[in-house]
């Protein structure tokens, strides 16, 4: 992987108020436990070298998480490095609502997920949605001009943390 | 009433609604329109992506029958329903039986025009069941029972205090309410508890893609997710002219919609969803156990609305519109609109520059007839739409159908007097400002005696109550000798023995009659740098006409300007327009009025002055002879002009000649050709204007520079100062006589 579509990566989520934080497979579950608040929820990780397992973040999803998880952790199946965008695929699991519901979503990125720009995921998208498959792109925190000021937070996420996961 | 007290009264209202609403709304629109140009300039893909866009918005609906056929079975393979509904009624109908047959009690919606423009949701109140709109500023209107003055940001006229009286009135909460956080967190909460107990979510969709039956929704909030995820049935409701064939066609729309609507590079969701979606179902009543262990199933119902739309597909002029992606540019970009907003610019539903397509397509053309007239043709959104339509076209056809031209000969009104107009034509004050060409010839042979009738307060007193012409306004001076007069009779002609290029100069009926001094320094200035120039006959372009929606009175204009050029066309001449909205005529409006009639050359071969002055220096002409600045220089260029892209060379051709020179940044002066001098726009006219008083206020020390005349003569009522046009600046000294 070029360091350069990292580096891009990184400053467009440096714009967005988005807070990246690096780690290895190794460091995983001590670096998801320093960026959640807890209570935290979480989807299992569909890799064989990253769980959660060993996180205090709890599995599986319940409604009541929904309502009281102070942080939603989930997989990006695809990130963009041009504008900083999650590539949240819905799943049955319910990665859609853990990244939406709770206050903070953490969201975990590996290197090998990043596209360049939107144009580059198109592929990715066409096969994806026309096996009737659902994706979210996500840029920042979930904010509102309506009430006269810009304001963070609103029914989405306040704050946005990507961990990101060299060598993978 | 008479139109005399119409016009006072609509006068009236809009000074109203400006003391109401125009401080929030010029805050937010402007705010908007400003971000979007820092955005798409810094986007270098902008121009080729509007392109792409436009023509995959052209060939979906061209083929929008068949694209509706294979989204039909898409969504029947992923276990939906397609719906299309003819009109409202029967949209509403089908919305309130599945609302029905699913045991509906409570639905969520989240932001949708369409909807608004169906108005489900008092189809679905009649029923019985309870309807939360979640998007913020949806909900602020909801609250309010008002109707939303944008497309984007449907309450932007609300200040924040206004809402927080509005909720504190509404809402029995001891929480405070004097935030912008804390009546967003009050609004998040309130909704949230609303969305986990709605049976029915509903959407709109920005896109529908045939070929995967995937709904695309743009959004900041987070609430269009909420609510398609959470309830378990989802029903999404979208005009058919939203259908577009492919994934792969969806990358341009998503490039663009944000950029042009709210200046963002991205919204932060784009939700590509093909429903029903994979995600679990969420009974919040058990709240502990996992997601999705229920026996609910998901089922989704995509409602796509005719409502006129088929019909409009099949209007010519009309079908345009049906390429709209609402992003809100138009309103943005509208000088008009960012003083007065859409509860004055927009119809039932629809705002901005755009909705008088939208609102004469689905309601019928009367629709628009309030106001249609706000829009004054300026061109400054035509640049701003992502997809490439001419919305100020779209406004003058409208204007047109509504008028009932009677096709009147260009000199029948001056023929018949100012007779009341009869039913079904033009309206006379149409004719008064449509044909100003004749006005202008006759003006010029009866001055002085003409200005001063015109000076006269019971002559402005007659033309206010009869013409609808604003007292207030100094009308143009005519002179008695017209720039052909003085070319013709003061001068030897070709003083350029060997010129280095043959211009025809186009004498536009202001500065023949009107404004003849600058029309003498282009001529001084262009013969100076070694230009052999003649003049053409002196036909009035059509601008006027055009402005007043008499399509077919400018089209005959066009074709005479066409045939008076032709043989200067022929003989390698250049053209050089000194009005700007002239110039547009020639470039750009001559090519729709004329359609396979046109002649490419002209548009090929058109220049304004400065633009060709320009030229000329960029190809090494002396400019020993041209006059030194004297002076620091304000200039306002005109909307024209800027849409066209060749105010720039103005500024170029000051700065080279070492002036100082700073330029304006409004979208238009506000006088916009008749706009200004029209008496229930008069008010909105010199509100615009104010932008540019302030922006040139502290700079008493510039002399003020304007190429339009009208901008010339808005400037003159600003500031009351005299203003000059730019190739007055650099013409050499008169000769005598």
């Amino acid at each position: 992987m070029e360091t350069a579509i990292v580096d891009r990566f990184a400053s467009s989520l440096s714009d967005i108020g988005v807070t990246m934080t690096t780690t290895e497979p190794g460091d995983f579950a001590a670096t998801v436990d320093g960026v959640v608040t807890e209570p935290a929820v979480g989807i299992p990780l569909d890799t064989e070298e990253l769980s959660l397992a060993d996180t205090v973040v709890e599995t599986p999803p319940t409604p009541r998480h929904l309502q009281e998880a102070e942080t939603g952790v989930t997989a990006a199946g695809k990130a963009i490095a041009e504008y900083g965008t999650l590539l949240i695929n819905s799943d049955a699991d319910g990665t859609e609502p853990v990244s939406l519901y709770p206050p903070s979503h953490v969201a975990v990125v590996c290197e090998s997920d990043l596209f360049s720009t939107i144009d580059d995921a198109t592929d990715y998208l066409d096969s994806r949605l026309n096996a009737g498959g659902t994706s979210v792109f996500a840029t920042g925190a979930s904010s509102t001009g309506d009430m006269g000021a810009l304001v963070e937070g609103v029914h989405g996420p306040k704050q946005v943390t990507v961990v990101f996961v060299e060598g993978l | 009433m008479s139109s005399h007290q119409s016009r006072r009264r609509k006068a009236e209202q809009i000074r109203e609604l400006i003391q109401r609403e125009g401080d929030a709304v010029h805050e937010n629109v402007s705010r908007l329109n400003q971000e979007r140009y820092e955005t798409t300039a810094q986007f270098d893909e902008y121009e080729a992506l509007r392109t792409e866009a436009r023509a995959i918005k052209e060939d979906a609906i061209e083929n929008l029958p068949t694209l509706i056929e294979t989204l039909r079975e898409s969504v029947d393979a992923n276990g939906g329903t397609l719906y299309v509904a003819d009109d409202a009624a029967d949209a509403n109908e089908y919305i309130t039986s599945v609302a029905g047959s699913t045991g509906a009690e409570t639905v969520v919606k989240s932001k949708s025009m369409t909807t608004e423009e169906l108005e489900v949701n008092e189809a679905l109140e009649d029923t019985g069941i309870e309807v939360w709109e979640t998007d913020l500023g949806e909900f602020v209107l909801q609250i309010a029972d008002e109707a939303p003055s944008h497309l984007v940001g449907p309450s932007l006229h609300r200040s924040r205090e206004d809402i927080t009286e509005l909720f504190e009135a509404e809402f029995d909460t001891d929480r405070p309410l004097d935030s912008a956080e804390a009546l967003t967190a009050f609004a998040r909460d309130f909704l949230g508890e609303k969305i986990e107990a709605a049976d029915i979510g509903m959407t709109g969709a920005n896109f529908v893609v045939a070929d995967s039956g995937t709904i695309t929704l743009v959004t900041n909030e987070g609430n269009a997710r909420k609510s398609a995820v959470t309830p378990n049935v989802h029903v999404a409701v979208a005009g058919i002219e939203k259908v577009i064939p492919s994934v792969q066609d969806l990358e341009p729309f998503i490039e663009l919609i944000s950029k042009s609507a709210t200046g963002q590079d991205i919204s932060q969701y784009i939700s590509l969803l093909t429903p029903p979606v994979e995600s679990p179902t969420i009974d919040f009543e058990c709240p502990d156990e996992p997601l999705g262990s229920g026996d609910d199933e998901r089922e989704f119902h995509l409602v796509l609305v005719d409502n006129g739309r088929r019909a409009m597909r099949e209007d010519a002029e009309l079908r345009e519109t049906l390429y709209c992606i609402r992003c809100g540019a138009c309103a943005n970009s509208c000088a008009n609109f960012q003083h007065v907003g859409g509860h004055a610019f927009g119809g039932e539903t629809y705002t901005g520059g755009i909705a008088t397509g939208w609102e004469a397509g689905i309601r019928g053309e009367e629709a628009a007839a309030e106001f249609n007239d706000f829009c004054t043709g300026c061109s400054r959104c035509v640049n701003a739409c992502p997809v490439k339509i001419d919305i100020p076209w779209i406004n003058t056809v409208v204007r047109d159908r509504l008028n009932g031209e009677a096709t009147p000969a260009e000199f029948d009104f001056l023929v018949e007097g100012l007779t009341p107009d009869a039913e079904g034509s033009v309206p006379l004050r149409s004719r008064f400002f449509g044909n100003f060409g004749t006005l202008a010839k006759l003006g010029s042979r009866c001055a002085p005696l003409s200005n001063w009738m015109t000076d006269s307060g019971i002559v402005r007193s007659l033309m206010d109550r009869y013409l609808g012409v604003a007292p207030e306004r100094d009308l143009p001076e005519f002179q008695r000798e017209t720039l052909v007069d003085w070319f013709e009779s003061h001068r030897p002609h070709t003083p350029n023995a060997s010129p280095t290029r043959k211009v025809v100069l186009y004498p536009d009926s202001y500065t023949n009659h009107v404004l003849v001094d600058r029309g003498k320094a282009a001529i001084r200035t262009l013969e100076a740098l070694g230009v052999h120039v003649e003049l053409s006959t002196p036909i009035e372009s059509g601008r006027a006409p055009l402005s007043q929606g008499m399509i077919r009175t400018a089209t005959k204009h066009a074709e005479k300007v066409t045939d008076d050029l032709a043989p200067y066309l022929d003989a390698d001449f250049d053209v050089v327009v000194v009005e700007p909205s002239d110039l547009a005529m020639l470039r750009r409006e001559y090519e729709t009025l004329l359609d396979d009639d046109v002649d490419p050359r002209i548009a090929e071969n058109s220049y304004e002055v400065m633009e060709y002055v320009y030229g000329l220096l960029a190809n090494g002409a002396n400019t020993d002879s041209l006059a030194d600045p004297d002076g620091p220089i304000a200039f306002h260029s005109h909307c024209q002009q800027r849409t066209l892209g060749v105010a720039a060379y103005t500024e170029a051709v000051l700065g080279d000649l070492g002036f100082d020179v700073i330029t304006s940044d409004v979208e238009c002066c506000g006088m916009a050709g008749s706009f200004g001098y029209k008496s229930e726009y008069y008010g909105l006219s010199m509100d615009v204007g104010d932008d540019l008083r302030q922006e040139f206020a502290s700079e008493d020390d510039r002399r003020l520079v304007a190429s339009g005349t009208s901008c010339t003569e808005q400037m003159h009522d600003l500031f009351a100062r005299d203003v000059t046009h730019p190739v007055e600046l650099v013409a050499p000294t008169p000769r005598s006589g």
